[in-house]
């Protein structure tokens, strides 16, 4: 048994591993056919995401930094996977649960830790909010999840722009919103660095959601109705209920991605124009889950992978000089590529090896 | 008497530019979805078939020449897409988020590697579409028909219950001889060339003009719309009448007098989304899927 899991894991790494080296081919083929050299190009990606953490902390901590929001808004979109649904409203959980703090930032005017707990509840209560439309829509109106949460991303998008543009602009630079009170943000973990206790939180929510998903009543329930929503019925689990909770539970972990973002990255610590600092979390937490293949604890390695890319094109910027856009093209190529689970067992068939079947469900 | 009329006859107009690029996507990525492939990436699919319609139009000064390149290029992305979902098995909506990201580097990049310029592009004059009567754009006819005769195909075919087969159980299909993974890969370059025209029309019809945010969340509007219309492309016709109007009254709403700079243009900005939630709460009962719709198709 423990052989197999072992087995299994290493085959699921594998994939992945064999799927970045791909990606990682065909985008070095595309940045020399523009004129930039790949191989230094990937050399800064790497220095810039890992470095050597012994003699400078800021590269390894940039890239957990920026797989903090990601490992929370990977877990919300596997919770929902989980318990069968496709709830793409994690991208509107982060937008509001900033927008929580922005609000009691903007309210109470205080230099207080008060405003972190107001603002992160308040956060946390408007993403429960619009996942509760969604929830109830899809229970009691039978409307499909993906239509409602896409609709209501764009509602809370515009609602936070108002807010941004004509309640708490930062009166010295109206592009942003107000900042959050010093004395209110998550502290930083290394000083110098971008790295905040949120990324502990993150690991702690990972923990926490895993232990509910396997060792709760709760949680076996969830995976039951995602698995078979007739069978959970009939052996008398409440479904609709099982429904609105998997919504609630995702829309809490997106909310907390939202205020750790808010209240942990420097420098700004507000919402800035467009929605720009927070804009795409909630949409690469849906491929963060699936390259983890929607398991908790595996959200966290698929979140650093992420996040490292997301650092190290910094790198390839300053150092290789490749464009900003170049880069995000190349990203593109690599996450194309991890959509291949078959690209190993394509390659050990060829070999001869044998293997064992396995189905890979996305919604 | 003649203000209302004109009013009206604006108000359609505009709506029928609005709903074109959502019906046309809708109704390709209901034939895949139908055949068992779901396309999240619709989205990065419209922005840059928009920039190579516009590329090749400025190049050519055809419009017609530009708009092909277009459905050419969306056709390309869902031929890659479908060899992923079909004959790779992969995770379709991974594929899809990567198009996605990939777009949103690409779009930009091009519009400075191209024309030397950050953000946007227009389009000259001679590579725009002509209108129909001075009104009408001929995409929104072709829109109309496409729309009907994906229908036709869908639901009065061999064809049609073939590909709809595949969606549902394709295992069955296959016991029958249908080439599953051939036809799954039709599908989705068809979805991938209707993507690319509404991508197209947008450039070089609609707007008239290439920016990176063209595509301004129509790609999963598209995909809400597909729901909508439960998978049905005659009704994605009409949910697309239904958006594109709450669209195009969202507009004329913020330049109304006693309107505009009383209500915040961000308010108003989120009526199209109210609207379709409380016309889906409203209206439509419980949507189906095509059961196997994103699954890959592995043999036993």
């Amino acid at each position: 048994m423990r052989g197999k899991v072992i087995r299994d894991v290493l085959v699921k790494t594998g994939n992945v591993v064999t799927a970045m080296t791909a990606g990682l081919i065909i985008g070095g083929l595309i940045m020399q056919a523009y004129g930039y050299d790949a191989l230094h190009a990937y050399y800064s990606l790497l220095r810039h995401a890992l470095g050597n953490p012994l003699t400078d902390a800021y590269p390894l901590t940039s890239t957990l930094s920026l797989a903090t929001p990601l490992i929370f808004t990977g877990l919300a979109f596997a919770v929902s996977v989980r318990s069968g649904l496709f709830n793409i409203g994690v991208e509107n959980a982060v937008y509001l649960g900033a927008l929580g703090m922005v609000l009691a930032s903007g309210l109470l005017r205080a230099d207080t830790p008060l405003v972190l707990i107001i603002g992160s509840l308040m956060g946390l209560g408007l993403s429960v909010l619009f996942a509760f439309v969604a929830a109830s829509l899809k229970v009691f109106r039978g409307v499909h999840e993906v239509i409602t949460t896409i609709m209501l991303n764009w509602i809370a998008y515009w609602l936070v722009d108002y807010v941004r543009v004509n309640v708490f602009p930062d009166p010295r630079d109206p592009s942003k919103t107000i900042a959050v009170p010093p004395s209110a943000r998550i502290p930083l973990l290394i000083r110098g660095t971008e790295l905040s206790a949120s990324f502990v939180i993150a690991i702690l929510a990972s923990l926490t959601t895993y232990f509910i998903l396997w060792y709760t009543v709760f949680g076996y329930e969830l995976r039951a109705t995602g698995i078979n929503l007739m069978a959970a019925r009939y052996a008398g689990m409440k479904t609709s209920r099982l429904t609105i909770y998997s919504f609630l539970f995702s829309a809490v972990l997106g909310g907390l991605a939202g205020v750790c973002e808010i209240t942990g990255r420097p420098p700004h610590y507000s919402i800035t124009t467009g929605i720009s600092n927070l804009m795409g979390l909630g949409f690469d937490g849906i491929a963060v889950s699936l390259i983890g293949l929607n398991h908790p604890i595996a959200v966290i390695p698929a979140s650093i992978l992420i996040g490292a890319l997301n650092t190290g094109v910094r790198g390839m910027q300053i150092e290789a000089r490749v464009p900003f856009e170049l880069v995000r093209l190349v990203q593109g190529v690599i996450v194309v590529s991890l959509a291949l689970p078959g690209l190993l067992s394509t390659l050990q068939k060829y070999l001869g090896i044998r293997r064992g079947r396995r189905e890979v469900v996305v919604s | 008497m003649s203000y209302v009329i004109g009013t009206i006859i604006n108000l359609l107009v505009s709506t029928s530019y609005a709903m074109t690029p959502l019906t046309l996507t809708a109704v390709g990525e209901i034939t895949s979805e139908r055949a068992g492939v779901v396309n999240i990436g619709l989205e990065g699919m419209i922005s840059v078939s928009a920039l190579v319609s516009v590329a090749v139009a400025t190049q050519t000064l055809n419009p017609w020449l530009g708009l092909l390149a277009g459905v050419g290029v969306g056709a390309l992305i869902g031929l890659i897409h479908g060899l992923i979902s079909a004959y790779g098995k992969g995770a379709q909506i991974i594929s899809g988020v990567g198009i996605n990201i990939f777009a949103l580097g690409f779009v930009p990049y091009m519009i400075i590697a191209l024309w030397g310029v950050a953000g946007y592009k227009q389009v000259p004059e001679a590579g725009r579409i002509p209108r129909v009567a001075g009104l009408v754009s001929p995409v929104f006819i072709l829109c109309v028909l496409v729309a009907i005769a994906t229908h036709y195909v869908l639901f009065r075919t061999s064809l049609g219950l073939k590909i709809r087969a595949l969606g549902e159980e394709p295992q069955a299909a296959d016991t029958l001889g249908i080439h599953v993974e051939r036809l799954q890969l039709i599908a989705a370059v068809y979805g991938g060339a209707l993507a690319g025209l509404a991508g197209a029309f947008m450039s070089l019809d609609w707007l008239g003009t290439i920016t990176k945010e063209i595509a301004a969340g129509r790609g999963f509007i598209s995909l809400a719309l597909v729901v909508f219309s439960n998978w049905k492309p005659s009704l994605a016709l009409l949910g697309g009448a239904l958006f594109g109007s709450s669209w195009a009254l969202t507009e004329w709403l913020k330049v109304l007098p006693g309107v505009k700079g009383v209500v915040p243009v961000t308010i108003i900005n989120t009526l199209p989304y109210v609207v379709t939630l409380g016309a889906v709460a409203g209206v439509i009962g419980r949507a189906r899927p095509p059961r196997k719709s994103g699954v890959p198709y592995l043999r036993e």
